[in-house]
């Protein structure tokens, strides 16, 4: 009974450590079983769409002159004679050990070609985000903090049309306007036609690569095709991340430590970009994620537009061919950055924020 | 008594007048916004174009002048020609009868689907909560035209096709509003005299919780139609969507893309059609959300 009470209090804050440590690690392992979860549920959707909405998904491959024989064996080779959840466990065993079919348009394995087209959607992608970013942060801002202004307006005319413009058409537009009209950018594609194939692909983004390689003039010609298409996506982040920091900063600046920083008559310049910008970098942090895998999907028109040799137009491409595999491959890869990049932003929400932990 | 006071009287006689003052009030609070009205009036026109597309349209949509082809705009042909000589502008009136009736169908589907998974995941709680929010987030974290792409690329190509599988990608967000509603109503103590008035979980929930979820619902599908215009159009771009010759907008401007280069009207003008539309949904859904849901005013 005689217990040291300084014996006790130790232990109580060990034992409250450890309870942290342990719950921490419970978090962790949430985590990763609702991502886990949320890829088989992706999985589950492309199996539901690829095997079991086609009537019959064996003449979609021997096509419908085939022969009995022929039927059978391709029926037995993909595993059809089997109940649906095997080869749903089939399927989740194939796409986790990296083999998601042949292409029946290109004749490649589905696998190679989307490490193939993926970094020029990357590539353009990129770019896209860091015009909505760089622009659309400081409009975002300045619309806040000048209430009613003409920058006010237009971010707000900007948020609107990002809502409701067609990006396929605004890509179109732009075509015809700066490339066709004025001569100001490059056309479809990655590059003008006598410099394909001229650099070797290390890192298949064509910028790095020309770089790389010291041509010049062909990164010179890669920027003026890519500056097109990517503010075509640029503009629709934009239009997502300003309006999204407006609302944020408005927050902000109605707060008290706001107005106690003006009354102690703190510059407006620091007021704006130290005491209201840097509470809401963190909430920004995952705005920007959601707008980059937002990109990722939007630049399936923008690529289509553009006849850009990325993922999304190896998608749509696949889908007038009715190539499934193709389909469902792009959708997996694609529905898989997505989901992705949305729980890394909502991690490092929580990380960064020490209200949300 | 003029209908005015009959309709704002504080203690109404009957349902009836209740909910017909509250409409009232509504309407004249979303007639104070200006933005709000010009939502309703391009949301009407757009109505009334489509059941007017007959006689408001001054050419066939599918007739055919070859000698009239790829035409600029004139007074003859408002918005030009196209590449079979077909008046785009009587093409436009006529894609109102598709836009609006994907948009009315999608919403027929997946609001009532969405509202009554929701408010059913709501009211039970524990399990059937857990694996139908379950599935709900699966569906809510995957982009929505990709998987809206793969469904059709399954179901086949067309216009019905692309309606359902639209469908299917929105009904989540409805479904987590409905529960989010239901959890707030399902405590309170008019569902509690009601259950021990003895009705039955689908009588409490079709009856009393659904009705409360509604306004929410309408806000929340007002704003999503723009997202499902632009969705349709991508499809019918894509070569998905409605077919030809059928006068679907973006089907139109994908038809246009290659003329763009020189024959700009083609592909421009559907892309003003749909632009004016979805603007309208988002200025009626921003009105509407002020009107009927004051806390998140300005957002």
């Amino acid at each position: 009974m005689s217990q040291n009470p300084t014996t006790a209090a130790t232990l109580e804050v060990a034992g409250a450590a450890s309870r942290r440590t342990r719950r921490r690690l419970l978090a962790i392992l949430g985590f990763v079983a609702t991502v886990l979860l949320t890829f088989l549920g992706l999985l589950a959707i492309t199996f539901f769409i690829g095997r079991v909405i086609p009537i019959d998904p064996v003449l979609a491959v021997v096509g419908d002159r085939a022969s009995t024989e022929v039927y059978e064996a391709a029926r037995v080779a993909m595993g059809l004679d089997q109940p649906l959840p095997i080869q749903f466990v089939h399927y989740v065993l194939n796409v986790f050990s990296g083999d998601l079919g042949q292409s029946v348009s290109t004749g490649r394995s589905v696998v190679e070609d989307l490490s193939r087209f993926f970094p020029a959607t990357l590539e353009m992608a990129t770019i896209g985000i860091i015009i909505g970013v760089v622009l659309g942060v400081p409009l975002g801002v300045i619309a806040a903090s000048r209430q009613g202004s003409i920058i006010d307006q237009i971010i707000r005319v900007v948020g609107l049309l990002g809502y409701s413009m067609p990006a396929f058409w605004l890509g179109l537009v732009g075509l015809a306007l700066f490339y066709a009209r004025l001569r100001w950018v490059g056309g479809p594609g990655r590059l003008d036609i006598f410099y394909d194939g001229l650099v070797h692909p290390v890192t298949g983004l064509l910028l790095v690569d020309s770089l790389l390689a010291g041509e010049i003039e062909i990164f010179w010609n890669a920027v003026t095709h890519l500056v097109l298409p990517a503010s075509v996506l640029g503009f629709f982040s934009l239009a997502y991340i300003a309006r999204m920091t407006r609302s944020f900063m408005l927050d902000q600046l109605s707060q008290e430590f706001v107005t106690t920083a003006r009354v102690k008559g703190v510059p407006e310049r620091l007021v704006i970009w130290r005491h209201a910008f840097n509470p809401i970098r963190v909430p920004l942090i995952t705005v920007i994620g959601l707008s980059y895998a937002g990109l990722l999907e939007g630049s399936v028109m923008i690529e289509t537009v553009f006849s850009w040799p990325g993922i999304g137009n190896y998608l749509t491409t696949a889908l007038l061919n009715a190539d499934m595999n193709a389909v469902l491959g792009s959708t997996l890869v694609i529905g898989a950055v997505f989901i992705f990049i949305n729980k890394i932003s909502d991690v490092l929400y929580r990380v960064l924020d020490p209200r949300a932990r | 008594m003029s209908t005015r006071d009959w309709l704002l009287e504080d203690s109404p006689h009957s349902r009836l007048q209740a909910n017909a003052g509250r409409a009232y009030r509504v309407f004249t609070a979303l007639l104070r916004n200006p933005l709000s009205v010009l939502g309703g009036l391009i949301i009407l026109i757009l109505v009334l174009t489509a059941l007017l597309a007959p006689w408001l349209a001054p050419y066939s949509a599918t007739g055919q002048d070859l000698a009239n082809r790829l035409a600029p705009p004139s007074g003859a042909h408002w918005m030009g020609t196209d590449e079979l000589g077909r008046d785009i502008f009587s093409r436009v009136i006529w894609g109102s009868q598709i836009t609006l009736t994907i948009v009315g169908l999608v919403a027929l589907i997946s609001a009532p689907l969405g509202l009554l998974l929701g408010a059913v995941a709501g009211y039970f709680g524990g399990w059937t909560d857990r694996v139908l929010m379950g599935i709900t987030d699966i569906f809510l974290s995957m982009p929505k035209l990709i998987l809206a792409l793969a469904f059709v690329a399954a179901l086949g190509p067309g216009i019905n096709n692309a309606i359902i599988a639209i469908a299917i990608t929105s009904w989540p967000a409805y479904a987590r509003i409905a529960r989010a509603e239901t959890l707030t109503i399902r405590s309170s103590e008019f569902i509690a005299a009601v259950q021990m008035q003895g009705a039955s979980p689908l009588r409490v929930i079709v009856g009393h919780v659904l009705p409360l979820c509604t306004s929410s619902m309408i806000i929340r599908v007002t704003l999503d139609m723009a997202g499902v215009i632009l969705t349709a159009a991508g499809l019918g771009f894509i070569g998905l969507g409605a077919q030809p010759p059928l006068p679907e907008w973006g089907a139109m401007i994908s038809r246009g893309r290659t003329f763009i280069l020189d024959q700009w009207w083609v592909a421009t003008m559907p892309g003003f059609a749909i632009i004016i539309v979805s603007l309208g949904f988002c200025f009626l859904g921003d009105g509407l959300r002020d009107v009927l849901d004051p806390k998140s005013e300005g957002k």
